[in-house]
């Protein structure tokens, strides 16, 4: 029926979760580490910031699983289209679809036409929204309400479920804040609950300008999100990390050169250096179509590239600060120890140093990650971000920005990026600062 | 324990950082005009004591219960602003660093005018000049204009002492003053503190944890033991027959001349952290003596003498008997001495290092070319024989340290040569050679388990054999349980942790161990396990040891010849015998004139002045400027050899 | 001194030249002429002539390194690389697609950015200065903390929404200023006003959380213990001894920024209609006009190291211990 399609960012996607896994593995049999993770557990605001970020993760994860449907009729031919898991959960939501704004939970277009037939102008009803209520659309305000309440008590049996499956767990890991997330799931579960049951029959949030649901654009923006803020910390962390510790243990001319690179790059205003990279890849990608089978790969490849750029641009600061503590850890008593005992300089590289600046990459791709979420939708708004076709925050502010001189004003699409935005960067920071003083040396000290 | 006269009266002091207490119960008078000694090693709370006197404890530090009395104030009870008054006005603090405890972008003079005027000094100027005259500042007019960094460390101290007596404070107290400072510096400074006090008729808060400072300083002693008070003695009665076990256990880990070559008395385990429960002594785990009555009663107060007083079970002042705490057997089979053996005859020395320089170019202008050379080591020529122990002695900065790297391998020498039982070297010889660093915790990685960090060598040499086995026979050789192999270096003491360098070291059955200083960082007592460790691993195993140090009790009881080196160059060597007891260079014998010892005797700074750099030596004998014997042929010509024993040589145109 | 200062002078022209050549690279090898070219006429309009009237038009016609056809220097010198990316070290950047000198437009702009960039500059540390002093003063109490959670929430917050809320809010709620626009002279200030507080207020957040704790670390020296041992309150300690050390790393860290206010900056000139260095790279970028973007990060670049020496020579005027030695 269907076939699945394996983007490159999908990959590296999970690729990264892997990997994240396979390090908490770790982290969990190396003692400092689990030590520092554990006191990040017992931090209240870290776990609820985590669940929040899970709860991202979640729709970042469903919606990298891609497939391109089957056409009907025979023989092999799919649909030009690519969906994922979380199109397909929210096929409603999708082919909703308006004539144009109107807003949250309304029942009419926001603004009067002329309608058919000889009626004079008046807010034409909505094809979906509220159309269960019929024509009459008197018992907007009771059906709304009703909607509400039996959402919410979807949402405590939901959190009840949720309480007990937690079980486990609490007793497996006493000490850690589970309290903190209990408490943010049932906050969640209380908007969940009426938002799934409200979505059945309303525009939760409104319609943009070709009467798409805003709810769904901004669900599917999380995805952009998230990707832009890991995998461009994980395309720029081998060479910050390889290049930065090989300039402070080496010195010399290794030093030298690798001081001049980044100081090189770093010395280009990073808004332009994107700016002109992503011009030249848009040509590039322009002059090769053939290179993609489908629209969702060409922006596919927008993506990773704007990631990469990001990435290049931003490896130099990591590479400093590690150039640094190399410096410092190279003059050590234990690294001159080893020195004397005749270990080698990658193995000292690798044994003694890298491992005493882990705690510094690690604060590194915690803390880049609110920056470049926030950094994308500035990109994407100067129009050297991502894809048109993307749904991403920027490009949802982007097409939204002359929304708010309109009379009467259409705000619901810039409210509800900006207020998605705002839960996913504030969540990363909580949670960045949490990990920051747990992994900081003095702090354990 | 009550003096009429007191001046400051403490009353059951106890300060809290969340839970534990590490400080309980401490009551003390200082009577004015007096030298109180707060005698403790690292941990003990006697820091914290005095933080809390001043009321400036950390901020995770409060004051949970008692009464500190200031002539008639109590000082628990006055309002932060009252005491910000009393603070420099009545009770002056220095501190143990003198270089991070001044601010380092206000000039000295900025800095002793604001305690000035906070005192109501208007004619700041004038008085800062004089407060620094009067610390024994040359050209104070100019020196007041200086930043801190631009002064050597003794002249911080000394600025530093400046400006806790501008606001006349009626009791000074020193936080460890001269812990941070070489010993000539040293006894310049405490010189300086025993005059000031005699002149101002000031009380003194002395801390410290080392007796020969309390020797020449107190005239009453507290020692300090896990947060408490455990004896208050006047100096000489204390020095005379110590009463409480752990003080007199602490007499006997000093390694002197008194124990030259036998086994220092150790206390075994190490001090119970803060926030362990007591239910009796807290010293009931270390002590010899320790009754039934100890784990189950905390101990009271007993009066032995008037004025000497002992938180202990014992019912009397036991005597003092020679061989005071001596826990353990002698493992080491060989009398009960150092084994430290003779020199073989005609075999070649196991190392030859002749003629060694280690020049630092110093950089300028436009292209950094080198425009001269920092000579941190100028020539150094040394043998040492196979199990065999040379002691390399020297303040700091003289080019000691760098004398081992470069013999090690780890700095690469800018002239001279080396020789390993007569073969050259150049280069590392990790199977010949190891090293044991200063600090405990910088030399052990905390990522890495002690096994890993013991079979480091084995794995890099790629030595055959069970590595696993042989880490366990090496933790048990230093004396550490063969089961530590799976923890962190963070579970360790300081002194495990040395002990855990050691067995890096040994692993790959190095005939020449470098020792840079490994207890200078350690605590008396853990300092004394060390070094039996070292003499014991000496005996059984024929090592060698190339020590370097600053402390000259070490070199005495250590060593068979020492070598003594001034701003890179070696200015008198010889056995030890006959360099400290028959000294003849103006400097060795400046170097021992300045140890304070506990036989009393009196510290003596024979030398004024702080040692050049070595970038810019003096020209001629590089010690004249500071030389009491200095003549013209001194400034006009660097001394070569004199031999003046088949085994002593030294470089002076007069020697004594 | 004077050494170090040509020293550093000298390191900054390789540091430019490689600046030059990662450009010359992205605009030139990365992509053929005639591949942007394809891509600014259109699919439709793409004949060859084309090509060749848009390259000759702009100079890319022709070779990037070595010219054979050329007589004499000519061969080094009709180059792409030598037209379009050595003559910029003589401050040479030829002219816009809109066939206006980019040179003059530059000068022209300056004014404009700097009206807002340098009141943004100063009024943004001052403010982010202040706040974190009044955190410090009043640690580890519930201002304190109620401050960390509004720096975060602030830092939080996209700087679009500033932007678009200020807007909003200011000019169309409360109709105190323009929304946009520009004017020369005085009246420029009510043009500037908003594009300034909205910054100052985006920026306030992280920078305000960063000098705290650079205040915080510096509380906790010794050097403060002894202050306090002395008597002095705990006014004259943070004014007289944190500050002072604090504020050497937080303004020489400053000062780097100091040259590249030229530039202005993108978003606000483009939301608020500010004729500036910002806006006008913006619109070169919208408008695909390389030669432009390509003379932006040119002197981007040259002024961020005029940035980097004027943090070391402002280091070494702050700090004594660097300025005696
Ligand atoms: S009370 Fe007992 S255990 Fe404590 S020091 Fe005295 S004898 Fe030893
Ligand atoms: S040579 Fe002269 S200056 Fe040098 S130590 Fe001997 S007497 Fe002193």
């Amino acid at each position: 029926m269907i076939k699945p399609v394996l983007l490159w960012s999908d990959l590296l996607f999970f690729l990264l979760i892997a990997a994240t896994f396979a390090g908490g593995w770790l982290a969990a049999r190396t003692e400092h580490l689990r030590l520092a993770w554990r006191r990040v557990g017992r931090s209240r605001v870290a776990m609820a910031a985590a669940t929040l970020l899970a709860a991202f993760l979640l729709i970042g994860v469903l919606d990298s699983l891609h497939y391109r449907e089957r056409l009907p009729g025979d023989g092999e031919n799919y649909a030009v289209e690519v969906r994922s898991a979380l199109d397909a959960l929210l096929t409603g939501l999708r082919t909703r679809q308006e004539r144009t704004y109107s807003a949250p939970l309304a029942t009419h277009l926001f603004a009067k036409e002329s309608l058919e037939g000889d009626q004079g102008r008046d807010f034409p009803r909505l094809k979906h929204g509220g159309a269960h209520l019929g024509a009459d659309t008197a018992g907007h305000g009771a059906d709304l309400l009703a909607k509400t309440v039996q959402g919410m008590g979807v949402g405590v049996v939901a959190w009840l479920v949720l309480w007990l499956g937690f079980l486990p767990a609490r007793q497996a890991a006493p000490h850690l804040a589970w309290d903190a997330v209990l408490a943010t799931l049932f906050a969640l579960c209380l908007v969940a609950g009426p938002v799934l049951l409200l979505a059945q029959g309303y525009h939760v949030l409104g319609t943009d300008k070709v009467g798409q649901d805003v709810l769904y654009l901004t669900l599917k923006s999380v995805r952009t999100g998230l990707l832009i803020g890991t995998l461009t910390t994980l395309i720029m962390l081998p060479a910050a990390v390889a290049l930065g510790l090989l300039a402070g243990y080496a010195g010399g001319w290794i030093d030298d050169v690798i001081q001049y690179l980044y100081t090189t790059l770093n010395s280009i205003p990073g808004v332009l250096l994107i700016a002109a990279s992503v011009l030249m890849m848009q040509v590039v990608i322009d002059t090769h179509p053939d290179w993609f089978a489908t629209a969702a790969e060409r922006a596919d490849a927008r993506l990773l590239a704007l990631c990469a750029i990001l990435g290049i641009t931003s490896w130099t600061g990591l590479c400093r600060l590690l150039r640094g503590e190399a410096l410092k850890l190279r003059e050590l008593e234990y690294v001159q120890a080893a020195r004397a005992l005749g270990v080698s300089g990658a193995r000292i590289l690798w044994r003694h140093i890298l491992p005493n600046v882990m705690h510094i990459v690690m604060i590194a791709i915690v803390m880049d990650f609110s920056g470049l979420v926030l950094a994308e939708a500035v990109l994407s708004y100067i129009g050297i971000g991502v894809d048109p076709n993307t749904v991403s925050f920027g490009s949802m502010i982007n097409t939204a920005r002359m929304e708010l001189a309109r009379e009467p004003m259409v705000w619901w699409s810039l409210a509800a990026a900006f207020a998605f935005m705002f839960v996913l960067v504030l969540a990363a920071n909580l949670f960045a600062d949490v990990v920051r003083d747990a992994f900081d040396p003095r702090a354990s000290r | 324990m009550s003096l009429p006269m007191s001046l400051l009266r403490v009353r059951d002091l106890s300060v809290a950082i969340g839970d534990a207490l590490p400080v309980e119960d401490v009551s003390f008078d200082i009577a004015a005009g007096e030298t109180f000694a707060l005698l403790g090693e690292s941990g003990c709370g006697k820091s914290l004591t005095a933080l809390a006197l001043m009321r400036l404890l950390p901020p995770a530090a409060r004051i949970a219960s008692g009464a500190v009395r200031f002539a008639d104030t109590d000082l628990c009870a006055l309002s932060e602003a009252r005491m910000r008054d009393v603070r420099g006005g009545k009770l002056g603090m220095i501190f143990q660093e003198p270089s991070s405890s001044l601010n380092p972008v206000m000039t000295v003079g900025a800095q002793i005018a604001e305690a000035l005027r906070l005192h109501g000094d208007a004619a700041a100027r004038e008085r800062v000049v004089e407060l620094l005259a009067a610390v024994g500042i040359p050209d104070p007019a100019r020196r007041a204009g200086e930043y801190p960094f631009q002064m050597s460390g003794g002249m911080k101290q000394r600025a530093m002492i400046a400006m806790a007596l501008a606001g006349e404070p009626e009791l000074l107290i020193a936080d460890e003053p001269t812990t941070a400072l070489d010993v000539t510096i040293q006894a310049q400074v405490l010189d300086l503190l025993r005059a000031l006090q005699r002149r101002r008729a000031m009380a003194m808060l002395l801390i410290t944890h080392d007796l020969g400072v309390v020797a020449n300083m107190a005239d009453r002693v507290g020692v300090m033991y896990a947060g408490q008070l455990v004896e208050i003695a006047p100096r000489a009665a204390f020095f005379a027959a110590p009463g409480h076990p752990y003080a007199r256990r602490l007499f006997a880990a000093l390694p002197d001349t008194a124990a030259r070559r036998s086994r220092l008395a150790t206390i075994p385990g190490s001090v119970p952290p803060p926030g362990t429960r007591h239910a009796g002594c807290r010293f009931v785990e270390r002590c010899g003596e320790a009754l039934p009555v100890c784990h189950a009663a905390p101990p009271p107060w007993r009066e032995y003498a008037p004025g000497h007083a002992v938180r202990c079970h014992l019912p009397a002042l036991p005597v003092l008997a020679g061989k005071v705490g001596v826990t353990e057997g002698n493992p080491c089979g060989t009398g009960g001495t150092v084994a430290d053996a003779a020199a073989p005859g005609g075999a070649p020395p196991l190392l030859a290092v002749s003629d060694l320089q280690v020049y630092f170019p110093i950089r300028k202008g436009v292209l950094r070319r080198a425009v001269g050379h920092v000579r941190a080591v100028d020539g150094v020529s040394l043998v040492l024989h196979a199990g065999r122990t040379l002691a390399l002695v020297g303040e700091s900065g003289c080019g000691k340290t760098t004398v081992g790297k470069a013999i090690l391998g780890l700095q690469a020498p800018s002239g001279g040569a080396l020789a390993l039982d007569g073969a050259p070297l150049a280069g590392l010889a990790p199977r010949r050679m190891q090293m044991v660093f200063q600090d405990p915790y910088g030399s052990l990685n905390p990522r890495l388990r002690v096994g890993e960090i013991v079979a480091e060598g084995l794995c890099a040499l790629r030595l055959p054999g069970d590595h696993a086995a042989q880490v366990r026979e090496l933790l048990a050789q230093v004396g550490l349980d063969a089961a530590m192999a799976g923890r962190y270096p963070h579970e360790f003491s300081g002194g495990q942790r040395q002990r855990i360098a050691i067995a890096r070291a040994l692993a790959v059955r190095p005939g020449l161990l470098i020792c840079d200083e490994p207890t200078s960082a350690l605590d008396v007592s853990v300092q004394a396990q060390i070094l039996n460790l070292l003499g014991d691993l000496q005996a059984r195993l024929g090592l060698a040891y190339l020590f370097i140090t600053h402390n000259i009790a070490v070199v005495d009881y250590l060593a068979r010849e020492v070598a003594v080196m001034y701003l890179g160059r070696i200015v008198e060597r010889g056995t030890t015998e006959a360099v400290l007891r028959g000294a003849r260079h103006p400097y060795t014998q400046a170097l021992l004139a300045a140890v304070p010892r506990i036989a009393g005797g009196g510290v003596e700074a024979r030398v004024a002045g702080d040692p050049p750099s070595p970038a810019n030596p003096p020209p001629g004998c590089h010690f004249h400027p500071r030389c009491p014997r200095a003549e013209a042929r001194c400034r006009a010509s660097y001394p070569d050899e004199t031999t003046l024993a088949a085994d002593h040589v030294v470089r002076c145109h007069f020697p004594a | 001194m004077l050494a170090y200062l040509i020293r550093r002078l000298l390191y900054a022209l390789p540091i430019l030249i490689g600046v030059n050549v990662i450009t010359f690279a992205l605009f030139f090898v990365v992509n053929t002429p005639d591949d942007m070219a394809r891509m600014q006429l259109g699919v439709k309009r793409v004949t060859p002539e084309a090509i060749e009237r848009w390259k000759a038009e702009r100079g890319y016609d022709k070779p990037l390194f070595w010219n054979d056809a050329a007589a004499g220097t000519g061969k080094a010198t009709e180059t792409i690389f030598f037209t379009k990316s050595v003559k910029m070290f003589a401050l040479d950047f030829g002219s816009a697609d809109d066939g206006r000198d980019i040179a003059r437009e530059i000068s022209l702009r300056m004014g404009p950015s700097l009206a807002v960039a340098l009141p943004v500059f100063a009024l943004g540390l001052f403010a982010a200065i202040a706040f974190a002093l009044l955190l410090v003063y009043f640690r580890a109490s519930y201002l304190d903390f109620a401050g960390v959670v509004l720096c975060v929430a602030m830092m939080s917050i996209s700087g679009l929404f500033y932007i678009i809320g200020g807007q909003w809010l200011v000019s169309k709620v409360w109709h105190l200023v323009p929304i946009s626009g520009y004017a020369e002279g005085l009246t420029a200030a009510k043009f500037v006003v908003l594009p300034v507080l909205v910054s100052v207020l985006a920026g306030l957040g992280s920078s305000a959380r960063w000098y705290r704790t650079i205040f915080l670390e510096e509380y906790t020296r010794d050097y403060v213990r002894t202050a306090r041992a002395k008597g002095l309150s705990e006014r004259l300690v943070l004014f007289r001894h944190v500050l002072r050390n604090a504020l050497i790393p937080i303004l020489t860290g400053a000062v780097v920024a100091i040259p590249t206010l030229f530039m202005g900056s993108l978003l606000i000139e483009a939301f608020f209609g500010i004729p500036g260095l910002g806006s006008y790279t913006i619109d070169a970028i919208n408008a695909q006009d390389f030669a432009v973007v390509r003379a932006m990060v040119f002197i981007g670049s040259a002024l961020y190291i005029v940035g980097l020496l004027l943090t070391d020579i402002s280091y070494t005027l702050a700090d004594p211990r660097i300025r005696l030695q």
